[in-house]
């Protein structure tokens, strides 16, 4: 029996191997790899697979590209990074050797972080869809983004509060050791303190599904507003609690919410949730009624996208982000991974989400709109506020 | 009065997360009274439970689903204890111990794989997730229910260990797991009712808990399921009364740090708690004094 | 005589082999791409092979069941990267960018790397202080409970200005900014992270056969008879506690090297399960046994068990192969190990030369089995 159970294990291991030795091969002439740096699993596994959507539905929208007068098969490799910071250095290093001539990714600032640094090593370009943190392209310059940063996003919601809602106190949320939202909320009080308003600021450790005594918290503080920009899957449970405990100040947080599983979690509810965000659901017709098309041909897809056709907005950036690595590469005229990475400064292109450049320090993407959108909890759809500009 | 108002939500809170650690604490001291084993997958197995519940009533009415998890659930302690434990029993305890572990880093992944990697949002239970308000604090009423219930089914368990010839057997057999075998008495069979009764329990706990906090991940049991075996010790392992005391002590304790604003520490000081009553009565407030024969 | 002749002879080959094992991975690190992921896995398998043996250590040749190792690795890692990060880092934005660093001074990788070491030693030594009075299922219990204290403490907002909060912490001197002494000539990465845990284990394994080692074996076959025998069992059970934490505070220290960032959230109590089934798949009280397990287990976590990911792999139109299986197969495989072969590659063996001769002179043993039969075939014809 156990001789048996050690070939076994013996066999799997081999064949593991040979699988890897196949699949790692297999770049040949006329392809081109785009890898996926995204999270499957995870606190931020909801978003990545969206957001991953976004590049799927692209791919199979554009599915060769023309660099230097020959055609090239796009062949897009998808890797987990399991929304965690310790996981992503082996990720990004498998992507790396995969032979990618760029990366598209991640969803969640921590990851891209965290993964950096290997796509540097490698001389890999990266193109951040939707991390909205600075520390993400301060210092590399391999990594570029096409979304805006926290400190606009804050200060953008910061004004929202302080002047469209009419508050002067707040209670900011953040999950502990999280670059993301703990970012934002930085900017935010920073923001919101220099308006005059006052914050109440607490976070809440790794693994937490009570959230009572927080919602509670903010209901003694006597707070006008409560922003919480975190990952959706507590953004559930906060909300449940805001509406058990009755609470009566509207909710604010920032493009993680920008999700269906938000809106499923506020149908039917007495709650008011705003979100800033990268898309708004409708702004282009033939998009939004094609990937909707799309998204219900498929059970996976749909699975992925949370139960329903909604578009995400970092759908939306996932798909841009896939047209901006295709001008990218044909802008280079090679695959040639240093060559792709100089042509990015200078690519354009006005995608779905609006026109897209790079301003030529850390290469972030020159944006200074935002999207406002408010939670419909009768119809489960998002309302969508005038767009608010800074700068 | 004001003091009261403040502080209501934090107590009603954790009183009712008391409650359902407790449910899962009584698993863990009934299994290390009797095996002496950390049996770090069952709060994977109150996961698991919280799991079932999301799938089954996908398709089936509550009144179906909810006995047919309490029946799964049951089973799959069983089956662990069966596949898992019951093989290394003349082992060191350390093997089984790591055998716990290996099941479960393997529930998590399988909820990972089956879920994709979401979080799944728990069913809404009619009444159980209404709305109420006491005094001034407004809560779910299953905040209400929860350690009514609990203390009804820790009763009833102690008659059952009490006063019923299973119970009799296991007490016999966590006094002297040797001499118990001698006597007679099943061991195995033992073993495996105290896992169905854990298993139970759990689900139970799972069922009240998920309600409260509706949204399931595959790593959801893990820091409960820590928790809930400190709540053990710190009653004194083996003692069902001071695992039920244990878990509402830290689960107030718990939601009081937060309502004092000290969030960071919220999981550390239950560990904080757990050292410190070891080192000053390591045998927790009710255990037993073993003594070491040489 | 004989004997000590094939010792010399045995210790002679082994130096033999580790140094054609340096010279084998100096060439490969200069031939080929270094962004190759065998790499990748063959540095984060030495990282873990360090921990695992220092874990080893504890559990498995002084019988303490301590599961704080991601603990003291967290205080490794932070201490390396906050001591080894210049300067200049420090006082910009980029890194502190909401808090004022407090650390005004900045150190060399070595220095950096030995003082993780030292650091992860002394809260070690305060932790063990209380905690090693307890015993076994207690005592495995209470180090997890200090490793959690520890992770919510660097997470501290008043500690901000040292730890930089939650916050990520980067731009320090890693792997890629270890020189060649007194050059500028980058030093092979992969060679470094071998080089360093190779010179942990090889004092670990000189602690173990040491007279020290010696006693800490007696105290995990019998506490009693060890203290009656004149062990004192506090000073040396302290004493292995220390040296475990020193050298899981240095693999901290080179995992953070590897990682280019640092963050409190990543060493949480699965991380020490992880190194835990480590040891137990290698064999509890085998050096080699760890060694060998943390390469197979990193190799299958992270690289050759990915193509169950991949639901293009798929075949017959079974949907089975998609995101999480990987590791669904893999805790499978783990439970196979764990139940069947609950002694793991190595048992308690070592990797002996004689071992290898024996291998290689009866493969599996077939033979020695055989022999077996024979006699007992012979005995009952005997009757």
């Amino acid at each position: 029996m156990k001789k048996i159970l050690a070939l076994a294990l013996a066999l799997i291991m081999v064949f593991a191997l040979c699988a890897c030795g196949s699949s790692g091969g297999s770049s040949s002439s006329n392809t081109v790899t785009i890898g996926v740096f995204e999270p499957a699993s995870g606190d931020n596994g909801a978003g990545g697979k969206q957001e991953t959507l976004g590049v799927q539905y692209a791919n199979s929208v554009q599915p060769t590209v023309e660099i230097g007068g020959k055609t090239y098969d796009v062949v897009v490799k998808y890797v987990d990074n399991e929304s965690s910071n310790d996981k992503a250095p082996s990720a990004a290093a498998e992507l790396v050797n995969a032979g990618c001539s760029i990366v598209l990714g991640s969803y969640g600032s921590g990851v891209s972080i965290a993964g950096g640094p290997t796509f540097e090593a490698a001389g890999i370009p990266a193109v951040g869809i939707t991390c909205t943190n600075p520390q993400v392209t301060e210092g590399n310059t391999y990594y570029f983004r096409i979304c805006f940063l926290d400190p606009f996003q804050g200060t953008v919601l910061a004004n929202y509060a302080f002047n469209e809602l009419g508050v002067t106190k707040a209670y900011c949320l953040n999950k502990l050791g999280d670059d993301y939202s703990g970012g934002l909320v930085k900017y935010f009080i920073d923001a919101f303190e220099g308006l005059g308003g006052e914050c109440v600021h607490e976070e809440f450790p790794d693994g937490n599904s009570d959230f009572t005594s927080y919602v509670a918290n903010a209901k003694s503080a006597d707070c006008g507003v409560f922003f919480s920009p975190v990952s959706t899957e507590a953004a559930q449970l906060i909300i449940d609690q805001v509406v058990a405990q009755d609470a009566s100040f509207p909710l604010l947080a920032g493009d993680t919410w920008d999700s269906n599983v938000i809106l499923q979690a506020a149908k039917g509810k007495d709650v008011n949730i705003t979100v800033t965000t990268f898309y708004p659901e409708g702004a282009d017709a033939s998009f939004d009624s094609s990937i909707k098309e799309w998204i219900n041909g498929d059970s996976t897809n749909l699975a992925n996208n949370g139960g329903d056709d909604t578009v995400a907005a970092v759908t939306a950036m996932g798909y841009d982000a896939y047209f901006f690595a295709l001008a990218a590469l044909q802008k280079a005229g090679s695959t040639e991974p240093a060559k792709v990475m100089e042509a990015l400064w200078s690519t354009e292109i006005d995608g779905v989400t609006g026109p897209i450049a790079l301003e030529q320090t850390n290469g972030d993407a020159i944006r200074n709109t935002a999207f406002v959108k408010q939670a419909d909890t009768a119809t489960g759809a998002w309302i969508a506020l005038d767009p608010v500009t800074v700068g | 009065m004001s003091f009261l108002q403040n502080s209501l939500p934090y107590i009603l809170a954790g009183i009712s997360v008391g409650g359902q650690y407790a449910l899962i604490a009584i698993g863990y001291t009934m299994v290390y009274g009797i095996l002496r084993l950390i049996n770090f997958a069952h709060g994977d197995v109150f996961m698991a439970a919280g799991m079932f519940m999301v799938f089954l009533s996908a398709s089936l009415p509550l009144g179906i689903s909810i006995p047919l998890v309490l029946l799964i659930t049951v089973v799959l302690g069983f089956i662990i204890e069966r596949v898992a434990y019951k093989p290394l029993r003349s082992a060191p305890r350390m093997s089984v111990m790591i055998s716990a572990i290996g099941v479960s880093y393997l529930l998590q992944n399988c909820a990972l794989y089956f879920t994709g990697g979401l979080a799944k949002v728990y069913p809404q239970l009619p009444w159980l997730s209404d709305t109420v308000s006491i005094f001034s604090a407004v809560t779910k009423r299953v905040t209400l229910i929860t350690p009514i219930l609990t203390l009804v089914l820790v009763i009833g368990l102690s008659m059952f260990i009490k006063h019923t010839k299973v119970g009799m057997a296991m007490r016999a057999v966590s006094k002297d797991f040797e001499t118990a075998r001698l006597m007679g008495i099943k061991v195995n069979s033992v073993i495996s009712t105290t896992f169905v009764i854990g298993s139970l329990l759990a689900a139970v706990g799972s069922l009240l808990y998920f309600t409260n906090y509706a949204s399931v991940t595959p790593t959801s049991g893990g820091m409960p399921g820590l928790k809930c075996f400190v709540a053990a010790v710190f009653g004194g392992i083996g003692s069902i009364p001071g695992a039920v005391i244990g878990a509402f002590i830290i689960g107030i304790a718990e939601n009081i740090i937060k309502g004092l604003g000290w969030t960071t520490f919220s999981d550390a000081f239950t560990f904080a708690l757990l050292i410190v009553i070891l080192l000053v009565k390591p045998t927790g407030l009710f255990g037993e004094k073993a003594t070491d024969k040489v | 005589m004989e004997l000590r002749k094939n010792k010399r002879k045995d210790s002679l080959y082994t130096v033999i082999a580790l140094i054609a094992m340096f010279a084998v991975l100096l060439v490969m690190e200069l031939t080929m791409k270094s962004t190759s992921i065998l790499f990748t896995v063959l540095k984060k398998g030495v990282i873990y092979a360090l921990v695992a043996v220092s874990m080893n250590l504890l559990n498995g040749f002084t019988g303490l069941f301590s599961l704080g190792q991601a603990g003291f690795m967290l205080i490794g890692a932070y201490t390396y990267a906050i001591l080894s990060m210049p300067v200049s880092v420090k006082l910009s934005e980029s890194v502190y960018k909401y808090y004022d660093c407090a650390i005004g001074f900045d150190l060399g990788i070595l220095p950096s790397l030995l003082l993780a070491g030292i650091i992860a030693a002394i809260f070690a030594a305060l932790i063990g202080l209380p905690v090693l009075r307890l015993k076994s299922d207690y005592l495995a219990i209470a180090t997890l409970g200090f490793a959690e204290i520890l992770r919510a403490f660097f997470q501290w907002d008043a500690m901000g200005p040292v730890t930089n909060g939650a916050n990520v912490l980067r731009q320090y001197r890693d792997l890629t900014k270890v020189t060649i002494p007194f050059t500028d000539i980058p030093f092979p990465p992969t060679l470094f992270c071998f080089l360093v845990s190779g010179i942990c284990i090889a004092i670990i394994v000189l602690l173990i056969n040491s007279s020290y080692g010696r006693a800490f074996k007696a105290i995990r076959d019998d506490e009693i008879a060890a203290e009656a025998m004149g062990i004192n069992l506090f000073k040396h059970k302290e004493l292995s506690f220390v040296i475990s934490s020193f050298f899981a505070g240095i693999s901290g220290a080179m995992l953070a090297m590897f990682q280019y960032t640092v963050q409190a959230a990543q060493f949480k109590t699965a991380m020490t399960y992880e190194i835990l089934l480590i040891v137990v798949i290698g064999g509890i009280g085998s050096i080699t046994g760890s060694c060998i397990a943390s390469f197979l287990f990193i190799a299958c976590n992270e690289w050759w068990l990915r193509f169950l990911d991949e639901s293009s792999n798929n075949i017959l139109g079974l949907n089975i192969l998609r995101s999480g299986f990987r590791k669904v197969v893999f805790s499978i495989i783990i439970m196979i190990i764990v139940l069947f072969f609950s002694k793991g590659i190595m048992g308690e063996r070592e990797f002996s030369w004689n071992g290898i001769r024996a291998f290689l002179h009866d493969p599996f043993g077939l033979k020695a089995k055989r022999l077996k039969k024979e006699a007992k075939a012979g005995e009952v014809n005997g009757k």
